[in-house]
């Protein structure tokens, strides 16, 4: 984990501030979890079980009403996985605002996007990919980031000072690529390698009080690299990320119709051997109170396409259904449930995902989750998971 | 929209009560429907020019057998002078939802919006606000309960007076216009005559059976003008549940603007 100095600097700082000083809070969570895959992995050396813990420690210190420093740490360790014993500083930034423009320094999250299953357009921070197989988790991105709002809409302004690797989960991982990712192999396209600073320019605004909206473009480091082939110093065959520059334009829209929540998302991206384009798009419905009880059913439909289907670049999404459905029970625990499918539509290979939620008592947090890889195509990129199913169940303690 | 916006449930509750026609002349009220009417813009218009405020709500959520579950809630509420109030409520408990985080503009005419932001994504939600019916967090307020109550979205029945607690009070009917999307067919309130404050509520389902009853309590003014009230209580009859809400520090005139109630203010919420 990089960490910058003037960042451990800031984050001693602000350990030592004492916890009852006007406007300093500290808190976090404390978290332990179990995989359990059913069949024994496709690759040499993957593990069927997994136990690990985590802690988060948040701090957040106003020094005046427009003045604030906030601190994510985050570290798990796993009894099997090396690679996903590790840590991040998933925020550390200054926040100073004034009633027509804001900035932030540090490392920050920001999050683009509209859709339920697929996160196109979503590429200022780098998907922590060895905490979760679904790429939801994302690494703190160190930045200067300039927020101007308008009555017309908002102007973003980004310099990306630092560029983070994604990780990946180790040889003993799952849900891998067949060969294991080595990132001490990493190549970068540009000579500044991680030093390259990239850009990006936002514009969002509300249109006809029935949508948000937003446009953007981003020139820099792509988040996503490309795995070539290499072998390590035993030469064992791995995969080595080699990570390319990038001019990429996305959009993003979430527009309420009626009782119809329509989301969309596009990009276009130049700079890799051809120019592509990708989308997703679809629509969430909510069936409220259903059969005369408190729960809410939301029925949610989307479609993903990347123009990369002629097999250039394969990438999991290139032509694929996807259907949920989300049960919210309403009541004192909060508990939900979500089932999810992905289809990809030329093979069939089928994900099915159960993740389910409920509180107990005031402090503590149970999750269910479980992934199901159905049918799964040997041509689809998705097949090295074919042996994957999972059932992982973690209990969250907020303190 | 949004949680627990005390100047919501008072606005919704204005509804019916203290007719005008009284105070001006009784030949001006031909109809119960418009006197009704009359009431619920009387009671809008005394709660006219407020400019803002903030207060911060316990809600406490509590099942048949008696189990209780807290939440707390901060929440900013501004006026928008010629349509609904913008709101923002900010969860500080359960922690596990803590930072969440929901912002809402009304509107007179068509439907609110809404958005939900999520602390832990930096994610930005919009909502339907058409699921008016739906339960608020997972308590006995519906959305379409806490949300800012404009006399448009409404029609209106006088009933009768009575006295209530020892303040005499209109009683009226109010039904929503959007029949489609709201879980109630009408609502029976009881205003005070004296001040136009929102006493009691009994709202009627599909069914147009009894479904739950709101009572308000502890009304103390403000600015020499607004009334707030410090608690309100709604029974679930049909399932036994009830949600109580506590308001305390009602601050009024803080000097919110519109820039308090955008995305870019949403995600530094805290």
């Amino acid at each position: 984990m990089m960490i910058p100095g003037v960042l451990s600097y800031l984050v001693l700082t602000l350990l030592l501030l004492p916890s009852h000083a006007a406007g300093f809070e500290a808190r976090g969570d404390l978290s332990a979890q179990g995989f359990l895959f059913l069949e024994n992995g496709a690759w040499p050396h993957q593990e069927k079980q997994f136990a690990s813990v985590a802690g988060n420690l948040q701090l957040h210190h106003e020094a005046a009403d427009n003045f604030q420093f906030t601190v994510d740490a985050f570290y798990r360790i796993d009894s099997e996985d090396r690679e996903r014993t590790h840590g991040d500083l998933r925020l550390a930034e200054v926040l100073y605002f004034t009633d027509n423009w804001e900035i932030t320094f540090g490392l920050g999250r920001v999050f683009w996007g509209a859709t339920e299953f697929v996160h196109l357009v979503d590429i200022i921070n780098q998907t922590d990919q060895v905490e979760a197989p679904d790429g939801e988790e994302k690494l703190g991105q160190p930045m200067v980031h300039l927020t101007v709002p308008r009555d017309w809409g908002v102007i973003e302004a980004f310099v990306l000072t630092w560029f983070r690797e994604r990780t990946f989960p180790g040889e003993k991982g799952r849900v891998r690529t067949p060969l294991p990712v080595d990132a001490d192999q990493t190549q970068y396209e540009s000579g500044a390698e991680e030093h390259h600073t990239d850009l990006a320019m936002r514009y969002s605004t509300i249109l006809g009080d029935v949508a948000d909206f937003g446009i953007y473009y981003f020139n820099g480091t792509a988040r996503d690299p490309v795995l070539l082939f290499s072998q390590d110093n035993s030469g064992t065959p791995v995969l080595y990320p080699y990570y390319e520059q990038i001019g990429q334009i996305g959009l993003d829209l979430q527009m309420v119709a009626g009782e119809w929540l329509f989301k969309a998302e596009a990009y276009y991206r130049s700079g890799q051997s051809r120019s592509y384009g990708a989308t997703t798009f679809g629509f969430e419905y909510t069936l409220v109170g259903i059969a005369d009880t408190m729960m809410d059913l939301g029925l949610i439909g989307e479609y993903v396409y990347d123009d990369r289907d002629d097999g250039w670049l394969p990438t999991i999404y290139e032509n694929d259904l996807m259907a949920g459905l989300r049960l919210a029970v309403n009541d004192m625990d909060d508990s939900n449930i979500l089932l999810g499918a992905i289809r990809d539509i030329p093979s069939g290979s089928t994900t099915i995902a159960v993740e389910a939620s409920r509180r107990i008592g005031e402090s503590v947090r149970l999750n269910l989750d479980a992934s199901f890889f159905v049918n799964m195509d040997s041509q689809d990129p998705a097949f090295s998971f074919a042996r994957d199913d999972f059932i992982k169940l973690e209990i969250l303690y907020y303190w | 929209m949004i949680l627990l916006n005390p100047l919501s449930m008072y606005g919704l509750f204005t509804v019916l009560l203290l007719s005008q026609c009284f105070l001006i002349s009784t030949a001006s009220c031909e109809t119960a429907e418009e006197k009704g009417l009359a009431i619920a813009m009387e009671a809008d218009r005394r709660d006219n020019g407020f400019g803002d405020y903030t207060a911060d709500m316990t809600m406490t959520l509590k099942n048949r057998h008696g189990k209780e579950s807290k939440r707390l809630i901060r929440s900013k509420t501004l006026e928008v002078p010629g349509d609904g109030d913008k709101s923002l409520s900010i969860f500080d408990t359960p922690r596990d939802v803590k930072g969440t985080a929901f912002l809402s503009f009304s509107h007179k005419i068509g439907d609110d919006e809404q958005w939900l932001y999520l602390p832990a994504l930096k994610r930005v939600k919009r909502i339907n606000s058409r699921n008016k019916s739906g339960s608020f967090m997972g308590s006995e307020f519906a959305y379409e309960d806490i949300a800012s109550q404009e006399p448009e979205k409404f029609t209106y029945k006088h009933l009768r007076e009575e006295e209530y607690q020892g303040q005499l009070c209109f009683v009226g009917e109010s039904y929503p216009v959007d029949t489609k999307n709201s879980g109630y067919t009408k609502r029976v309130s009881w205003v005070d005559k004296a001040e136009y404050r929102l006493q009691k509520v009994e709202f009627y389902d599909r069914k147009n059976s009894l479904l739950k009853t709101l009572t308000v309590n502890g009304y103390r003014q403000y600015l020499d003008r607004y009334w707030r009230p410090e608690s309100m209580n709604m029974v679930n009859h049909q399932t036994g549940k009830s949600t109580t809400l506590v308001w305390e520090n009602y601050l009024f005139r803080t000097g919110l603007t519109d820039n308090d109630f955008n995305s870019t203010s949403l995600k530094r919420v805290r």
